[in-house]
C-alpha cells in the first residue's frame, strides 16, 4: 500500500496528535507524519460508489470517458466492458459536432474517445485535437471489412485517425396519412414545396446548419456542401420564405412527429427506423437530388487522460458480436461486413438502413469547410431570427 | 481595532473570492475576447479589432425580440403575481397561508426542462387546442408561437415575482389602512394611496429579478418557441457552441451587459421617482 518504511509508534502518534491539537503543527503535517492522510485517500477511493470498481486491477485505469450521441450505445455492452476490464464508462452526450468541437477547443474536456462525424475529422486533425491511432492496439479492426467510401474519411494523409462506427443518411420523414391520398414525395423540391403549400405549419427543419442549409441548396440542385455566396443566398431566401410555414426549427423532432403536430421533418436514419416501428404510416424519403450521407468515427483526443482504456473500449466495441448487439439497440448500420453477416435478413433488406444504390450514389458526405464557414453560420442565425 | 478589521475581511473573503473568480475574471476574459478574431477552425485568436462590435447589427433582430418579450413577460408576471401575493399576504387565513406559499414553490422541485416539456404537450395539438376544438370554438395554434413562449416565461418566473411582493405586503402596517379608512378613503383609494406605494419595493425587486433573468433566457424560447423565437440568449448559445465565433459572441455578451446596465439604471431612476423619491425602492 505504501513504501513508507518508518513505523510510527503509539507514543509518537499521540505526541503528534497533541501537537496538532495545540495548533503547533499544521493539519497537513499531522496527516502526513501519521499516514492518516494516505490511509483516508486510499480508503476513500476503494469505496465502490466513489470510484470505478476497477481500482484494484489498475491495468487500464478505472474509467474511460466518451463523448458521443444520444441513443447511440447499448448500456449492457458498457457494463460487460466494465466487468471484463474494470474500467467504468462515463458518457457525455451531445447534439452536434460543433458543440463537441467547441468543448474540446475550450480544453480540459477529459474525454478519452470522441465519436466524430466524417466532416469534423479534418478540422480535428488540423487543430491537433486528435491523434493518429495505433492500429496494433485495435486488433478487432479490419479495414477490409468496410466499404472504402464509408471508411476513408477516417484516414488523412495515410494515417488513420478514425475507426468507423455507424453510418447513415439524412432524408426526411413524412406522415403519409397527412397527404390525403397524394403520392409520397421523392425529392427535396417537393419537401420545400409541401412546406409552403399543403403541409404549411406542420413541417420541421433541423436546428443544424449543415442539413438545414444543405437541403435548401438541394432544392436548386446545388451541392449539399456549397459555400458559394450566390448559391447560399438563394438557399437563404428559400429558408426565410419557408420560415412562417414551419412548425419548428429543432433537431428533436420525434415528439412532434409522434403527437401528429408535425407531418414532415428532416430526419436521420435511426430516428426514421424508430418512428416507423410505432407509426407505420411514416415514410422515410431520400431526396432524388441527393443530400447527406454520413459516417461516424471513434477518435482519440490528444489530450485523452486514459488512452489505454480508450483503445480497449474501441477494440471491445469492434468485436462483431458486440457490434451486432449495438446495432440491435440503436438501429444504425455499422458498415462492418462482419456485423452485417450476423444481422437478420429483414434488417439487411430495410430500405431505410440500406438504401438502393442509385439513391445512395447521389448523396454527399458533409465537407469540412461547412463546419467552419462563417457565412453558413450567419445564414442560420438570420433564418432563426427572421 | 485591527483585529476587527481582519475579522471583517475574513468574513468577506469567501464572497469576495467567489465574485473575483466567478464574475470579475470571466467578465475580463469576455471583454478581452470581444476584441479578438475568430480562428480558422473557430475559437479565439488574439487581436485588437472593433469588427465584432461593428457587426452587432447582425444580431439586431435577436436583441429586438428580447427587448420586447422581456418587458412584456415581466409585466405579465407582475399583473398575475400582484393579486396572488395580495391574497396570500392580506386575505388568506394564517392556516392556509403556509400551504399556499409552499404550493407556489413546489414547481421548483422539478427541473424547468422537464416542466417545459410538459408545456410542449399541454400547448401542442393534442392538448389545449384539441379541447378548444372539441368545444366547437375552431382550431387554434398555440405551441411554437411567441404566445407560448410568453406562457412559459410567466409560468417559470412567477414565483420570483410573487415572493418579493408577498414579503412587502406582509410587512405592511395594517393600522395605516385603518387610518386611511377612518379618514374617509374608500377601499380602492386606500389601496392606491397606501398599499400600492408601500409594496413598491417588493414590486421593484420582483420586476428586476424577472427582467434580468429574462434578458438571458434561452431555454424557454428554444423549447416552447420551437426554435422559431430567437432571443439574444439563443444567439449567444449558437455563437459559442455552434459557429464557435467566440469573439463575436463575446462582443454580443458585452453589448447585452451594457444594454442591461442602461435599462436597469433607467428603471431604478423611474421607480424611485414614481415612489416619491424613497431610497428603499432599490436593489442596491
Amino acid at each position: 500500500m505504501t513504501d513508507r518504511k518508518d513505523f510510527l509508534t503509539r507514543e509518537k502518534f499521540m505526541e503528534e496528535l497533541y501537537r496538532y491539537k495545540k495548533g503547533s503543527v499544521t493539519r497537513r503535517h499531522f496527516l502526513g507524519v501519521t499516514g492518516l492522510g494516505l490511509a483516508t485517500s486510499v480508503l476513500g477511493s476503494a469505496v465502490p460508489g466513489l470510484r470505478g470498481a476497477a481500482f484494484a486491477q489498475g491495468s487500464i485505469g478505472d474509467r474511460v470517458v466518451l463523448a458521443t450521441w444520444p441513443n447511440y450505445h447499448d448500456p449492457a455492452n458498457f457494463e460487460a466492458f466494465t466487468a471484463a476490464t474494470g474500467a467504468a464508462v462515463d458518457m457525455n452526450v451531445f447534439g452536434s459536432n460543433e458543440e463537441m468541437l467547441a468543448k474540446l477547443q475550450a480544453g480540459g474536456s477529459g474525454w478519452d474517445i470522441v465519436v466524430a462525424t466524417n466532416y469534423a475529422i479534418p478540422t480535428y486533425v488540423e487543430t491537433g485535437l486528435i491523434e493518429p491511432l495505433d492500429l496494433s492496439r485495435i486488433p478487432n479492426f479490419d479495414p477490409s471489412a468496410y466499404d472504402p467510401r464509408f471508411a476513408s474519411p477516417g484516414v488523412i494523409e495515410g494515417k488513420t485517425y478514425g475507426i468507423p462506427r455507424n453510418l447513415g443518411t439524412t432524408g426526411y420523414c413524412i406522415n403519409t396519412a397527412d397527404l390525403e391520398g397524394g403520392a409520397t414525395p421523392t425529392t427535396w423540391k417537393e419537401y420545400w414545396d409541401l412546406t409552403r403549400g399543403a403541409l404549411s405549419g406542420r413541417v420541421i427543419v433541423h436546428d443544424y446548419q449543415l442539413t438545414a442549409i444543405g437541403n435548401a441548396l438541394k432544392y436548386f440542385g446545388y451541392s449539399f456542401n456549397s459555400v458559394d455566396p450566390a448559391e447560399l443566398a438563394e438557399a437563404e431566401k428559400l429558408l426565410i420564405e419557408a420560415k412562417p410555414h414551419l412548425f419548428a426549427i429543432t433537431s428533436d423532432y420525434q415528439p412532434s412527429m409522434r403527437s401528429g403536430d408535425a407531418a414532415m421533418s428532416m430526419c436521420w436514419t435511426g430516428d426514421a427506423v424508430q418512428l416507423q416501428r410505432d407509426i407505420p404510416e411514416i415514410a422515410y424519403v431520400l431526396g432524388k437530388e441527393g443530400g447527406e450521407l454520413w459516417s461516424d468515427f471513434f477518435t482519440v483526443p490528444a489530450s485523452a487522460p486514459h488512452k489505454d482504456a480508450a483503445y480497449a473500449l474501441i477494440n471491445f466495441l469492434l468485436d462483431p458480436q458486440i457490434g451486432a448487439k449495438e446495432q440491435a439497440f440503436h438501429g444504425y448500420p455499422t458498415g462492418d461486413s462482419r456485423v452485417d453477416a450476423l444481422m437478420p435478413e429483414e434488417v439487411l433488406k430495410d430500405p431505410v438502413l440500406y438504401p438502393a444504390a442509385e439513391l445512395l450514389s447521389a448523396l454527399e458526405f458533409g465537407a469540412a469547410v461547412t463546419l467552419t464557414d462563417p457565412t453558413r453560420a450567419e445564414i442560420m442565425a438570420r433564418f432563426k431570427a427572421a | 481595532m485591527q483585529r476587527q478589521g481582519l475579522r471583517t475581511w475574513l468574513f468577506l473573503a469567501p464572497a469576495g473570492a467567489w465574485f473575483l473568480c466567478m464574475l470579475v475574471l470571466p467578465l475580463i476574459v469576455v471583454f478581452v475576447f470581444a476584441f479578438g478574431e475568430r480562428g480558422a477552425a473557430g475559437g479565439y485568436v488574439p487581436a485588437f479589432t472593433f469588427e465584432n462590435f461593428a457587426n452587432l447589427g447582425a444580431r439586431w433582430t435577436a436583441f429586438q425580440n428580447t427587448m420586447i418579450l422581456a418587458p412584456v413577460g415581466t409585466l405579465a408576471c407582475l399583473l398575475i403575481a400582484y393579486p396572488l401575493a395580495y391574497f396570500l399576504a392580506l386575505r388568506a387565513s394564517v392556516r392556509w397561508r403556509t400551504l399556499l406559499l409552499i404550493l407556489v414553490i413546489v414547481p421548483f422541485w422539478t427541473s424547468i426542462l422537464i416542466r417545459s416539456y410538459a408545456w410542449i404537450y399541454l400547448l401542442g395539438g393534442q392538448g389545449i387546442p384539441s379541447l378548444v376544438k372539441a368545444m366547437g370554438l375552431g382550431s387554434i395554434r398555440l405551441i411554437n408561437t411567441p404566445f407560448s413562449v410568453l406562457v412559459g416565461i410567466v409560468y417559470g418566473y412567477l414565483p420570483l415575482m410573487v415572493f418579493p411582493i408577498y414579503v412587502a405586503l406582509e410587512r405592511l402596517d395594517k393600522r395605516l389602512l385603518e387610518a386611511s379608512s377612518d379618514l374617509g378613503s374608500p377601499p380602492w383609494r386606500s389601496f392606491l394611496q397606501v398599499t400600492l406605494p408601500l409594496s413598491m419595493p417588493g414590486v421593484a425587486t420582483g420586476c428586476m429579478l424577472v427582467f434580468i433573468l429574462l434578458m438571458g433566457e434561452f431555454l424557454i424560447p428554444a423549447l416552447l418557441g420551437g426554435g422559431k423565437v430567437f432571443f439574444i440568449g439563443n444567439a449567444l448559445v449558437d455563437l459559442f457552441l455552434q459557429s464557435r465565433n467566440w469573439p463575436f459572441g463575446a462582443a454580443v455578451a458585452v453589448a447585452l451587459v451594457l444594454v442591461m446596465l442602461v435599462t436597469v439604471a433607467a428603471y431604478l431612476r423611474f421607480t424611485r421617482r414614481w415612489a416619491g423619491g424613497r431610497d428603499d425602492v432599490s436593489l442596491m
